[in-house]
């Protein structure tokens, strides 16, 4: 696991992870942020619903692929968390819906 | 030097090389196939994979349709299923002009006595494609077509043609062929290989085999190109075409959309390299959006383009040589090849071992493009 | 920040990457009057070498270090020259129109074409593949991605921690963790001893007259004391059922299990090539470090016309030395846009060039001391080798046995090389095995013929594309 070093300063982002309320620290990546909270994984793969977590934490490994806001497939890496952002693991390919794209 | 000897010399190891091989070992003669790269590295492995019977030329209806049987049965024919599933294929109308070109397309078919194009109104349209956009006007459906694996499709048919002791050469050039007596002798980059007949299978570069025998054509190497998403969840099963604008889309059974409709890259047909075009990409991304909104967060990971023959008149050149004996052609199927070739290696396979063929072949003839002086007329 | 907020429609240069290649060639293209732009997709500048320098909560010197610290020069030459700067920015797709190139870049989601004469790629190194059993377990990440983690958010390893692998990055990220009061478990050392050492002794002169021997000395020292290390570790499995648990590796004939909740593996850097093989940069396998590398000349430039490569993205040496390739590579790019002379591109450039063969010396004995062993590259069974596709190393060697030949060929037998790293962590490991099956080497194999778009993008941003004429009103003929 992974602890913060004081010179980091607090987290004071709240945000959510999977729906449950969460402070991040500001300018941390969403990866970083859930490797924070203690998540090693961020979702499961669509070939065989294996866990994955991030591997690379530069942007070319694909493996921290999480759900932002809605949008699936955002590499959590390259993306610095945002007040009241919704991260959600995300799991194989869930069934899409429809109507709901119109 | 070691001269290899077979009944024919195939020209080419795509997929129409491969099959013409299959058919010739099950009529009893041995060949020789004879690829520059290896099978199925051109248009063959990587094109759409279309098993499509739907908005065919006229010309090709009897010979797609008794293919179309052939895929339904494919195991038999090759041990090997080929990834062919078959969800039917949808030509859809965006637009009032699509709705009569499909409607008149319709009512010309049945006028000639085929039934395979259905017009398929909203409701059911919608039924079939949920994840279709609303403002479609409906479209024509074929219901047995489908699709298939087209680098697994091509080797499954080379796999069995060897099982039944055909022979290929591959990293082999022809680089001259020529009648000699009664057989036809080939210069290849790795020796010299004699034959009773040679069929062209060459794709793209056929009509170098065509110059060298005195039949030239106005043969277009051209590059459609192809786009493929991430895996995305199921929302389609058959394949979707465009009729107004250009489109094929489907998704594959591993959740992956394979996006293509015949824009074209930019290719060097001696340098075997294809540049992609992405403002073509990116029209096709906006047709894509329009006619399926769920496709907005899709993720395009890979584009591509094969290298493929065209003709002038957009169908292909099957039948024997008009300038030469035992020389027979199979190519410039024009992109959409894919679904033809286990007939048409069959109906090759006819012509060189009995010399006449059940299919009717006039329209494809080599002849269409020589004018009386023996030089090529543009259509 | 002088990040630019519109880009022009064109540039004489273009410079991708924003690591100290490619800081320092569009600082030094700029000083020479050539209107330069410099694409990242980062929203920082520093590559990842110096990840996070103008962002680091990690203020005290002595905690990242000098070298690291020696960014922050480079960062503020970038943002006080006249060069355009464009974070967040991704080139994912190069033209060649006449001469020059058009530029296909994604910003906030959208898709701008850019015009520029010249093409400066400094794309940089990625971590080495480490295909181990267990390598695709949450908990298991690069040695990098704890260093990135360190750098930009403070983060640090808390208990249950083991580093294992091989390289003076490991042994870096050990003297900064040491520096941050942290300590590991242990350090699994798996770099190949005895034979090693014999080959290496060739090149020990350069190394003992080089920049690194000091350097590394000093390293080792502190990375000492960031925990206990075992050497000579021969293999390593990471298991665990959703996560890792627990760590097994063989060292000195025993074969031992370490629990864990964190394993960070490390076995040197590669050169990122997938944008100049994409553009058709031709590239050589370079036996000694095991990679494949591109092709180029004195000045960085590659087989393409217009393309010059700067940095470990043309061979991995340091970031000093890409430094100084980044001024060598700004020197022949001002050359081939006509703005200045080969004579004066070589009297320009003497200094650089001297820089860089002085930051070259010693590399040759790390790269031999350094270098995995095969059996940490080349992976048997169900240890998987495309961590995308999860396409194990049986699975690969089974559709060679089927007649699979190369790398290209295997994408079609396999979904191997398909997912959205495009080969990336998996190519080299493709390219070994293939050739060890084989019988072969991996210069006769090849890798993998990559495409662009060079990294994934979404159909809304394909779709943004500016439209031409010529798009409008595409010429497909279509049935009737």
């Amino acid at each position: 696991m992974f602890q913060r070093l004081s010179e980091a300063g607090p987290p004071t982002l709240p945000l959510t992870i999977d729906g449950n309320a969460a402070l991040a620290r500001p300018g941390d990546s969403v990866a970083a942020t859930l490797i924070g909270a203690g998540h090693a994984d961020c979702r499961t793969t669509p070939v065989s619903g294996s866990a994955r977590g991030p591997y690379c934490l530069m942007g070319i490994c694909f493996d921290c692929l999480v759900e932002i806001d809605g949008r699936p497939n955002q590499q959590g890496c390259m993306i610095e968390v945002q007040a009241g952002m919704q991260i959600v693991r995300q799991e194989g390919s869930r069934p899409v819906d429809v109507e709901a794209t119109r | 030097m070691t001269v290899l000897t077979a009944d024919v010399a195939i020209i080419g190891g795509g997929l129409h090389g491969c099959s013409t091989a299959l058919h010739l070992a099950r009529a009893g003669a041995t060949a020789i196939v004879i690829e520059k790269n290896h099978v199925g590295r051109h248009a063959s492995g990587v094109n759409a994979g279309g098993v499509r019977t739907l908005a065919r030329d006229e010309a090709e209806i009897p010979l797609a349709l008794e293919s179309l049987e052939m895929w339904h049965r494919i195991e038999d024919l090759v041990d090997d299923d080929c990834g062919f599933e078959t969800h039917g294929q949808v030509r859809v109308a965006e637009t009032e002009e699509d709705m009569t070109t499909l409607r008149t397309r319709e009512a010309r078919l049945q006028s000639l006595g085929y039934t395979h194009e259905r017009w398929i109104d909203p409701p059911e349209l919608f039924e079939r494609i949920p994840a279709l956009a609303r403002y479609c006007l409906g479209g024509l459906i074929a219901e047995r077509d489908g699709a298939a694996l087209p680098y697994r499709t091509t080797a499954a048919f080379r796999r069995k043609a060897e099982a039944l002791g055909q022979r290929f050469v591959e990293g082999t050039r022809v680089l001259a062929v020529a009648q000699q007596g009664q057989d036809w002798r080939l210069e290849t980059s790795a020796g010299k290989i004699s034959a009773g007949s040679v069929v062209n299978c060459a794709g793209a570069w056929a009509d170098r085999i065509c110059a060298q025998v005195g039949e030239p054509v106005p043969l277009e190497a051209i590059a459609p190109m192809m786009m493929v998403t991430l895996r995305m969840p199921r929302f389609l099963s058959p394949v979707v075409i465009g009729t107004g604008r250009p489109l094929s889309f489907k998704q594959t059974t591993e959740g992956t959309v394979l996006i293509g409709g015949g824009r074209r890259a930019r290719t060097d047909r001696d340098a075997e390299t294809t540049e992609l075009d992405f403002q073509e990409l990116g029209a096709s991304a906006r047709m894509v959006r329009d006619l399926f909104p769920v496709m907005r967060g899709a993720v395009v990971n890979r584009g591509w383009a094969g290298i493929e023959a065209r003709m002038p008149d957009d169908i292909p050149v099957i039948g024997p040589s008009l300038r030469a004996p035992r020389l027979f052609h199979q190519f410039g199927f024009s992109a959409h090849g894919f679904e033809l070739a286990p007939v048409v290696g069959r109906v090759i396979a006819d012509l060189v071992t009995r010399g006449a063929s059940d299919s009717a072949l006039e329209k494809f003839s080599i002849g269409r493009f020589a004018s009386p002086t023996g030089s090529v007329r543009r259509l | 920040m002088s990040a630019v907020d519109a880009l022009k429609p064109s540039y004489e240069l273009a410079v991708i990457g924003a690591g100290p290649a490619g800081m320092a060639a569009a600082v030094a293209a700029a000083q020479r009057g050539v209107a330069t732009i410099l694409f990242d997709e980062q929203a920082s500048p520093g590559g990842q070498i110096y990840r996070g320098v103008t962002t680091t909560p990690l203020r005290r010197r002595e905690l990242l270090g000098d070298d690291y610290w020696h960014g922050q020069g480079l960062v503020d030459a970038l943002l006080g020259c006249a060069a355009d700067y464009a974070p967040r920015s991704i080139v994912w797709a190069v033209t060649r129109i006449g001469d020059g190139f058009e530029l296909a870049v994604s910003r906030d989601g959208v898709a701008h074409l850019v015009r520029v004469a010249h093409l400066i790629v400094a794309t940089g190194a990625q971590e080495r593949p480490f295909p181990i059993p267990g390598w695709t377990l949450p908990g298991v990440m690069t040695v990098g991605a704890a260093q990135i983690l360190l750098k930009t958010a403070g983060l640090v390893p808390g208990d249950g921690t083991v580093v294992a692998g091989s390289g003076p990055l490991l042994s870096l990220v050990l003297a900064q963790f040491a520096a941050a009061g942290v300590s590991v478990d242990a350090v699994l050392d798996t770099t190949p001893r005895d034979r090693r050492w014999r080959a290496a002794w060739r090149d020990v002169i350069g190394f003992a007259t080089s920049p690194y021997l000091a350097k590394g000395v000093a390293l080792l020292r502190r990375a000492r004391a960031a925990g206990r290390v075992v050497r000579g570790v021969e293999s390593l499995e990471a298991i665990g059922d959703h996560r890792i648990e627990r760590v097994r590796y063989r060292a000195g004939g025993q074969t031992i299990e370490l629990a864990c909740t964190s394993l960070l593996l490390h076995q040197g850097v590669v050169p990122n090539i997938n944008f100049a093989n994409a553009i058709g940069c031709e590239q050589r396998w370079d036996e000694v470090q095991a990679c494949f590398v591109p092709v180029v000349d004195a000045w960085g430039a590659s087989s393409v016309p217009g393309v010059t490569l700067a940095g470990d993205g043309a061979g991995i040496a340091g970031a000093r030395a890409a430094e100084a390739h980044g001024r060598i590579a700004a020197l022949n790019a001002a050359c081939a846009i006509g703005r200045i002379d080969p004579a004066q591109r070589d009297a320009a450039g003497a200094a650089a060039q001297a820089d860089r063969a002085r930051w070259l010396r010693g590399r040759r004995f790390l790269d031999v001391m350094y270098r995995p062993a095969p059996q940490y590259r080349i992976p048997v069974g169900d240890t998987v080798v495309c961590r995308c596709e999860e396409v194990t190393a049986r699975q690969v060697l089974e559709s060679v046995r089927l007649g699979c030949t190369g790398p290209n060929q295997m994408k079609s037998f396999l979904r191997c090389g398909m997912g959205p790293c495009q080969g990336r962590f998996c190519g080299l490991t493709v390219s070994e095995l293939i050739a060890k099956e084989r019988g072969s080497t991996p210069a006769e194999i090849g890798h993998y013929r990559l495409r662009f778009p060079i990294k994934p993008i979404t159909l809304g941003e394909l779709a943004s594309l500016p439209q031409t004429e010529a798009s409008e009103q595409a010429v497909v003929r279509l049935p009737k």
